[in-house]
């Protein structure tokens, strides 16, 4: 080129060039986004979750807390055995139950559950939750994520399929609650009362209103 | 011959000469210095990571269901495999360690000055990924820890305000911690990491040989924008000498020193795990992070909630902004550390903070003891002399578990405080308060003791005190209840 505003014959089709590889490139990024997204998209139509047995009603003896496996519902050829999963059942009464999931609301550590001391206790900074899931204390900021229910031909089912984490969908489907606001009414007196420090004959009070 | 042959090569690649002006190049004497090895010595850990990476390539398999396994054939199996993997394992502990070194050195030195600012960000992008190279290799460990690891990396990913869940399933490749997680770490640990890995340590070896090695900073030689290029020019000139061979001998014996120490390293202390089988359904576990994330992990345990989202999302942003950000926040003056008390003081704090918090995740005071204690009896010393129904709150003690996090006699869990003489700091009542409505971190147990047992309970906290020192008293409720209640407290103990 050897005057700079005008446009020479081989200058236009490197342009050209340079414009046609633009638009090659438009057009092979789109499977390629496409593909990178997927796990995403799919989370996105909830194509994940589904309900899953975890097994028949009398093996969850009421007022007690059970461990329970499940097999995730989507599996790929080389997940072995990560795809099977644990959760807490706890049978209330009757056919009211509720279902935790094992990961900690902190971080997703496994939290185990203590009859004795009628905590749940995770094992790497420290979460406890009460017998309903509800946070006790340590860093979480709410109570343990629960799965959706029900009694199907005295099967216990419960919806499941994705890691539940603090931030996920599945944390505001799955019994999100605000930080603090368990759903027991009493427990729900009581923490508010040791928030403050109220004193002994309140919470007596309290109990007999319970 | 030789010389013909060599001589037939360079002149088809015309190598020759580049190479022997970027040996020759002349460097200050005075940075032939043992405090100048430490970059080299990232390159050849690294150099290391690479072959023995490509070694445990030719046996491991990156599948969810086979990569355990394929471990411990490589453990147990193959000839040597236990090195490889030992070699690999503490190269990177090695590389994450020398790089911190180095960035520590570079900074205390001010080297990050005028004009190698952009040396010293492509070098923060470099420890970037030497800390992402180690976590996505902890990761390809596929055992208890990294999967439980993955599930922490997945919660904190999950917090970042409305991107998160889509972060999360980008970062697992699917719903849940499984095979499609683990291929997309080996990808990234092996190949997207390394190749930016390879380009930005060219750039950064490309810019050290085109602007020249730090001189040895002299405190009161400030460094200003208009001067120094022709300053540091004058200074190789008048008091250079070849960078080969009169700086490299010393690079040469450190990079072997920390070859054989890796692999001292490696033949003693051996390779790490794998640990237990990758199954989520086995949750007796403690799952912990490799030592260059413990800090991570304790300062997780010791933030308070409300302050731990921001504290996840905003710190990393705002550190990694400070250090790129500094060679313009601080581009010129002085370069010596002798007259930066400030940059000394910082480094020496995040030293301090980041070693206590590496110490204390060792033996994680945080952390409820999930195994010890709880069936233990309560030490005989304790119950000397007590009453039937301190006999029986010792034993509500031992059976609600209260030493997985309170311990009495030195054993028992660290999360909560030693209670071996609670009773001199709370009185009756705050003890029964404390046990029922919990408080501070302490859950409630109001629906978890009879009041049988709470009675019990703190009949026996109440003689948990030295026996010098008188148990804690409400004088305010002697004066309203009277001798009455003392006759009542005397005949309980």
């Amino acid at each position: 080129m050897s005057d700079q505003n005008t446009l020479s014959r081989r200058g236009f089709f490197m342009k050209m060039g340079i414009l046609f590889n633009g638009l090659v490139a438009t057009a092979l990024a789109v499977p390629v986004v496409g593909f990178l997204l997927s796990s995403i998209t799919r989370g996105l139509a909830n194509a994940y979750l589904s309900w899953v047995p975890l097994g028949p009603i009398n093996d969850f003896p009421e007022g007690e807390t059970r461990l329970a496996t499940f097999r995730n519902p989507y599996v790929t050829p080389t997940d072995g055995k990560t795809v099977e999963t644990a959760c807490w059942v706890r049978r209330v009464e009757g056919e009211q139950f509720q279902v935790f999931a094992i990961n900690c609301a902190h971080l997703g550590c496994p939290v185990r559950w203590f009859p004795q001391s009628g905590l749940f206790m995770c094992p790497c900074h420290g979460g406890a939750y009460y017998r309903d899931g509800s946070r006790a204390s340590g860093p979480p900021e709410r109570g343990l994520f629960e799965y959706p229910y029900k009694v199907q031909d005295g099967m216990v089912t419960i919806q499941a399929g994705e890691l539940p984490t603090p931030g996920s969908p599945t944390a505001s489907l799955f019994g999100n609650r605000p930080p603090y606001g368990p759903r027991n009414e009493l427990v729900s007196i009581e923490s508010k009362l040791s928030a403050s420090s109220g004193t002994n004959a309140l919470l007596r009070k309290t109990k007999t209103w319970a | 011959m030789i010389g013909q042959i060599a001589q037939w090569f360079d002149h088809r690649l015309q190598l020759a000469a580049p190479i022997r002006d970027a040996a020759e190049h002349p460097v200050p004497r005075n940075t032939a210095s043992w405090f100048y090895v430490f970059g080299s010595a990232a390159l050849t850990v690294f150099l290391l990571q690479l072959v023995t990476g490509i070694l445990l390539a030719l046996i491991y398999v990156p599948s969810a269901s086979e990569a355990w396994s394929s471990l411990q054939a490589l453990n147990h199996d193959v000839t040597l495999g236990w090195f490889i993997r030992a070699m690999h394992g503490w190269g990177s502990n090695f590389m994450v360690a020398i790089v911190l070194i180095h960035m520590v050195q570079v900074f205390l030195f001010g080297a990050y000055k005028f004009p190698r600012e952009l040396t010293w960000i492509v070098g923060v992008f470099l420890l970037l990924m030497t800390l992402g190279m180690a976590f996505t290799g902890q990761v390809l460990r596929f055992d208890q820890d990294a999967y439980w690891g993955l599930g922490i990396g997945a919660s904190i990913a999950s917090r970042v305000p409305i991107a998160g869940p889509i972060i999360v399933k980008l970062m697992l490749g699917g719903p849940i911690i499984a095979g499609a997680t683990l291929s997309r770490f080996f990808a990234l640990h092996v190949f997207v990491i390394p190749g930016m890995l390879i380009g930005f340590v060219c750039l950064h070896l490309l810019m050290v040989l085109k602007l020249g090695i730090n001189e040895w900073p002299m405190p009161g030689r400030l460094v200003k924008r208009a001067t120094y290029e022709n300053e540091y020019h004058q200074l190789t000139r008048k008091d250079g000498a070849p960078f080969v061979p009169y700086a490299i001998w010393k690079d040469l014996f450190f990079a072997a020193f920390i070859l054989l120490a890796v692999a001292a390293c490696a033949l003693y202390f051996g390779p790490f795990g794998p640990t237990g089988r990758p199954d989520p359904t086995i949750i007796q576990t403690a799952p912990k992070p490799d030592y260059f994330f413990l800090w991570l992990y304790g300062l997780l345990s010791y933030l308070p909630p409300s302050m731990e989202t921001p504290a996840l999302l905003i710190g990393p942003v705002v550190a990694i902004g400070f250090l790129v950000l500094m060679p313009f926040l601080s581009g010129e003056g002085e370069k010596s550390w002798r007259r930066r008390p400030i940059a000394v003081l910082t480094v020496l704090l995040i030293a301090i903070t980041l070693g206590t918090l590496t110490h204390l995740a060792g033996y994680t005071p945080w952390s409820p003891h999930m195994n010890a204690w709880s069936g233990d009896p309560v030490p005989e010393k304790f119950l000397h002399g007590s009453t039937a129904l301190q006999r029986q709150g010792a034993l509500v003690f031992q059976g609600k578990q209260c030493r997985n996090c309170h311990s009495i006699g030195e054993s028992g869990g660290q999360r909560g405080p030693a209670l071996d003489s609670v009773a001199v700091r709370l009185t009756q009542d705050q003890l029964i308060r404390q046990v029922i409505q919990g408080g501070g971190n302490m859950p409630a147990y109001g629906k978890n003791l009879s009041p049988a047992e709470t009675t019990a309970l703190v009949a026996f906290l109440e003689t948990l005190h030295p026996r010098t020192q008188a148990p804690a008293r409400d004088a305010a409720r002697d004066m309203v209840l009277g001798e009455e209640q003392d006759r009542r407290q005397d005949s309980q103990r």
